[in-house]
């Protein structure tokens, strides 16, 4: 297994150099036309060739590493700062009404598949990044509630937590104090998985126009454009979707190993 | 078991309740009144004014819940305003493509994951095992929009045996099926490989345990004692990843009817919101809630059919 992790470690670390270099340059202008030079294959010139505008495919598929991993980021953010906190309460809380409340409102979030989340957004505020962003981080509030709550309720079970209790310390300060830093594992973890699903969904929805909007590159719009010419230029569709299967297998890849790594009992069982 | 089953239903009820009430809210805080969006910038007071009255915007707030629910209740999902037809006969002609879509997918994913599950559990630790689960990761992180324009490269251009989008109809089965094929491997090929992962993790966490021993004891072989011992109980891992899977495989619909221009729900409403056409909206994305509820529904009902103990502790 520790191949695998080496290569997710690798390839995510080459998605995030790719997006971090695009902030200060790229091989070529991604906003400049070049309608002369417009879908030729990979040469020298073009590594990847370029699309339909004449633009450099190796450049806007680095500006489009930073829009991805930008929203997934974000996403996962808004899940973990809202998701986190719900979870710690109901597991301090157990069986209390607050508990209640939070896990059925998780269950009627669940209901909502994320393109839902989204479809609903845009229906009513119109496509963009952001709202992309909101539909994606959404989604994930549940996910880490359930998470962060799975892991505390087993903790609180536990003598070192009772002994806290008994030494005077209130729950809320106990959830800060000695469940949060016990569940971290569980949310690194969580937050490798969810982020290489925000960059699946980011591409999605940009693909059915419901995510990033010109002339923000984008993989998923890179793709949407592609489809027409996809006879007569391949490379056009091909090197975009290999972006993203490779940053989400590398993502995936490295969570595999973080969790091998950070739980002692996954080890086993895998 | 009746007692449970009462217990579901009630639980079925509220979730629906809610959904629809969040639904509900979100078209309404449409900013601006729903009739003068629906119509745009240029429409006159009057167009307005006939359109809300059409819609029955003039009533209270619970009212108009409460009229929205009764209808849907009793089929009536009120009329699209662009096509002029009720939303219930276009939901209806596009439920025919892809609620056939989300099951053939759903099993393509059985057929392609349960066999590869199996051999990777039974071969565990092994090059066949590590062969299953190297796929399953690629399969995993495949964008299916971006799988199906390969198939569609492959399959429909190259050698050209399926079609590369449109649908027929139904009038001819074999054409239909045909039309959809690409479409379901696309969806189907991603969610096996989650499917497969996890029946090989459950398959291998029941493996483990005294009554397999035993039964490999009685002298059956490790074929038996997979399929009638092990597989039985790793069912329920497997059964709740597949109830969640549907509703992937719905939402999934959407994108992938787009890449191969199928006429279902998906099409439908980015037909709907393109002409702003929030009736239309807002039934299909309860319809789509609906189906994920039911869903989560059914799964429970099979873990109780599957497991009696869960009968007991509901």
């Amino acid at each position: 297994m520790r191949v695998s992790f080496a290569l997710g470690l690798a390839l995510t670390l080459a998605a995030l150099a790719a997006a971090l270099l695009s902030l200060v340059w790229t091989p070529y202008d991604t906003a400049t036309l070049a309608i002369a030079e417009k879908l030729r294959p990979p040469s020298d010139a073009h590594w990847l060739g370029t699309d339909h505008f004449g633009r450099d495919i190796a450049s806007l598929l680095m500006a489009g590493a930073k829009t991805s991993i930008a929203v997934a980021l974000v996403a996962v953010g808004i899940g973990i700062g809202a998701g986190v906190p719900l979870g710690l309460l109901a597991a301090a809380t157990r069986g209390s009404l607050a508990d209640e409340v939070v896990m059925r409102g998780n269950d009627l979030v669940f209901a909502f598949p994320s393109l839902v989340i989204a479809i609903l957004i845009t229906a009513v505020f119109g496509p963009s990044a952001t709202n992309a962003i909101i539909a994606i981080g959404i989604f994930n509030i549940p996910v880490f509630a359930r998470v962060t709550r799975g892991g505390a309720l087993s903790l609180w079970t536990l003598d070192f937590i009772r002994a806290a209790e008994v030494a005077g310390k209130g729950r809320v300060r106990i959830s800060i104090e000695h469940i949060l830093p016990n569940v971290l594992n569980l949310l690194i973890v969580q937050g490798t998985i969810q982020f290489s699903l925000g960059i699946l969904a980011e591409a999605g929805l940009s693909y059915v126009g419901l995510g990033a909007q010109p002339p923000t590159p984008s993989w998923g719009r890179m793709l949407a454009e592609a489809q027409t010419m996809v006879t007569l230029a391949p490379h056009v569709a091909i090197f975009p979707g290999l972006a993203i299967v490779l940053t989400v297998l590398g993502l995936n890849l490295l969570g595999d190993g973080l969790r091998d790594h950070l739980d002692p009992r996954s080890r086993r069982a895998a | 078991m009746l007692r449970y089953l009462l217990g579901r239903l009630v639980s079925l009820a509220l979730s629906l309740v809610a959904a629809s009430l969040v639904i509900f809210a979100v078209i309404e805080i449409v900013p601006g009144d729903p009739a003068s969006y629906m119509l745009g910038l240029n429409a006159s007071a009057d167009t307005v004014a006939a359109l809300r009255h059409r819609l029955g915007l003039n009533e209270a707030l619970p009212l108009r819940y409460l009229h929205w629910i009764a209808g849907m209740a009793t089929g009536d999902f009120g009329q699209s305003y662009t096509y002029k037809v009720p939303v219930a006969d276009l939901v209806a002609q596009r439920l025919a493509v892809s609620l056939p879509l989300a099951l053939y997918a759903l099993l393509m994913a059985v057929l392609i994951a349960f066999p590869a599950g199996l051999l990777a559990a039974a071969r565990r630790g092994r090059s066949a095992d590590a062969a299953v689960m190297g796929a399953t990761q690629i399969g995993i992180a495949l964008p299916n929009f971006w799988f199906a324009m390969l198939l569609v490269l492959a399959f429909a251009l190259h050698w050209q045996l399926f079609p590369a989008g449109g649908f027929p109809g139904w009038g001819d089965p074999l054409a239909g099926i045909r039309a959809l094929t690409l479409p379901a491997v696309a969806l189907a090929l991603p969610q096996a490989a989650i499917l497969a992962r996890v029946l090989r993790s459950a398959l291998i966490e029941t493996l483990g345990q005294d009554y397999i021993r035993t039964a490999r004891a009685k002298g059956l072989t490790v074929g038996q004692t997979m399929l009638r011992h092990a597989l039985r109980n790793a069912m329920i891992p497997v059964l709740t990843i597949m109830g969640m899977q549907f509703s992937f495989l719905l939402a999934g619909a959407i994108i992938i009817e787009n890449v191969f221009n199928l006429p279902g729900l998906g099409r439908l409403i980015f037909q709907a919101i393109t002409q702003r056409d929030l009736i239309v909206v807002e039934s299909v994305v309860m319809i789509l809630v609906f189906a994920v509820i039911l869903m989560t529904f059914l799964v429970d009902l099979a873990y109780a059919a599957i497991d009696p103990r869960l009968r007991k502790r509901a």
